[in-house]
């Protein structure tokens, strides 16, 4: 049970007009997915591999500063992996192998090493996908996904969910005004009276949205399919600038396994 | 809960994004026949419910505080092929905006809280409903179970992805009992949401709980038809 998203989908971006901005979306997508994967393949118990996570660090601060995105909304990014710095914490004392003394801890090594990199891993990861969110819009994510070749129907199930998102959680930040003023304080187990049939008349609501919105789209004219706008042309260097993060990433990666 | 990137290797994330895309490609399918051409908005206006009730903390026990991953609920509310599509959506979402559970652990995520927690709750709901009794507090018994054992088995599953593909030398046997343990408990919370949830919608709109359709009897007035009835398009 992650965070809260608080703020709905628009509050994850950054707007502005750094080079990173600008790129089109599904290059970007393609660019934190192999950066992430090159992450993933790091080898865990491999000496160097402390040094090749501070490279990768480096290689996101430095994309950080062409996009202006600002360090301290990168660290309300790593919020979400506070429930796995648990597990990744437990980890030293729960595995096999040979132990060593900590602070008067008798610890696994390999249990240290795997934490670590558990963390190290996550936490690179999430600084990217962080940065994505921070320069690419939620429309233009999902413009992105559609150049991928998502099937058809995930895209516009998507784009009706990231359209709505904001009405629904406004339905539910209006019932809970309501609530709260007329003095509900939920803090016990018979809450749940008055939460429950909250929440199922949020389903009951959205639901007959949707009906209502389907309607409308077929008096519009909607036979299955959405129409999309022309598709702007994204040349070799405009891939290029995107690849330089993983590829970057591929090169610290290739210099630590072959010097260390 | 979702898995962040760096616990499960890349053979085995490759592995679970395989069965994530074929149990979504099914879905799809699936859906089809749950919503016919209705699909998208109708998935795509229960995935925002799913989103924004997932943002709702309800209170559990002992002043502890908990929120719906909603697999089960969502199966039995509106069918579980959509049900497969709705929560995909919300944990792409998720993934995507707010960096919660990684992009190469997207298929597993996509396995764990989509695929196996609505398979197992599904299906334990189903052959509940089955055997019970076709009544208001059979069918809730049934969601109940349902919702209760999704939450274990995804840990369970979770657990086995961990010694296939886990980066850490761990006694399974111990790190699966301490996993399944606290979300026994977790699941507990699961199950007392699902039911207070799904029995408020039977008691305001029972037509709209696909897994209650056994329980709609003759009425003397028709029942409001699912698009015919609205006239007026009110449209946001």
């Amino acid at each position: 049970m992650g965070a809260g998203h608080g703020g709905g989908l628009s509050a994850a971006y950054v707007p502005g007009d750094s080079p990173v901005h600008r790129l089109a979306p599904h290059t970007k997508l393609v660019a934190v997915l192999a950066f992430a994967l090159v992450v993933v393949a790091t080898p865990v118990g491999a000496g160097w591999a402390a040094v090749a996570y501070a490279g990768f660090l480096l290689l996101l601060l430095t994309v950080a500063a062409v996009a202006r995105v600002r360090p301290g909304r990168l660290l309300r990014g790593l919020v979400v992996e506070v429930p796995f710095v648990l597990f990744a914490v437990l980890l030293p004392f729960v595995s096999r192998g040979p132990r060593t003394d900590v602070l008067g801890l008798s610890l696994s090594e390999s249990g240290l090493a795997a934490g670590g990199s558990i963390l190290a891993k996550a936490t690179l990861s999430v600084l990217a996908a962080t940065l994505l969110a921070a320069t690419t819009d939620a429309r233009a994510l999902l413009r992105g996904l559609e150049r991928l070749r998502l099937p058809t129907v995930l895209v516009q199930i998507l784009s009706f969910m990231i359209r709505y998102t904001d009405v629904v959680g406004g339905e539910l930040r209006r019932m809970r005004v309501a609530r709260e003023s007329r003095g509900f304080r939920g803090r016990h187990l018979g809450a749940l009276k008055v939460l429950g049939p909250a929440a199922g008349s949020l389903f009951i609501r959205s639901y007959e949205r949707g009906e209502r919105v389907h309607l409308a789209m077929l008096s519009r004219g909607y036979t299955g399919r959405l129409p999309g706008g022309p598709v702007a042309v994204v040349g070799g260097r405009a891939w290029a600038t995107a690849l330089s993060l993983p590829l970057a990433a591929v090169a610290v990666l290739a210099a630590g396994s072959l010097l260390g | 809960m979702h898995v962040p990137d760096g616990f499960l290797d890349a053979t085995t994330s490759t592995g679970t994004a395989v069965v994530a895309a074929a149990g979504v490609a099914l879905a799809l399918r699936g859906a089809r026949r749950e919503l016919d051409e209705r699909t998208a908005p109708m998935a795509g206006l229960t995935a925002a419910f799913v989103f924004a009730v997932q943002m709702m903390n309800f209170p559990v026990a002992f002043g502890t505080s908990g929120h719906l991953m909603g697999g089960a609920l969502t199966a039995i509310l509106v069918g579980p092929w959509t049900a497969v599509l709705c929560l995909t959506v919300v944990l792409m979402v998720q993934a995507l905006v707010f960096a919660d559970g990684g992009l190469t652990a997207l298929g597993t995520n996509v396995t764990l809280i989509g695929l196996v927690a609505i398979a197992v709750g599904y299906g334990v709901f189903r052959a509940l409903r089955a055997v019970l009794p076709a009544t208001r507090t059979g069918l809730l018994t049934s969601a109940g179970v349902g919702a209760f054992l999704s939450v274990p088995a995804a840990a369970l599953v979770f657990v086995l992805l961990f010694g296939l593909g886990g980066v850490a030398d761990v006694a399974l046997g111990s790190v699966g009992i301490a996993m399944v343990g606290v979300h026994l408990l977790i699941g507990l919370g699961e199950a007392v949401i699902t039911v207070a949830v799904l029995g408020a919608v039977l008691r305001v709109r029972p037509d709209l709980v696909r897994g209650a359709r056994h329980l709609r009897r003759a009425s003397a007035l028709a029942p409001r038809p699912s698009l015919a009835g609205a006239t007026a398009v009110d449209v946001r």
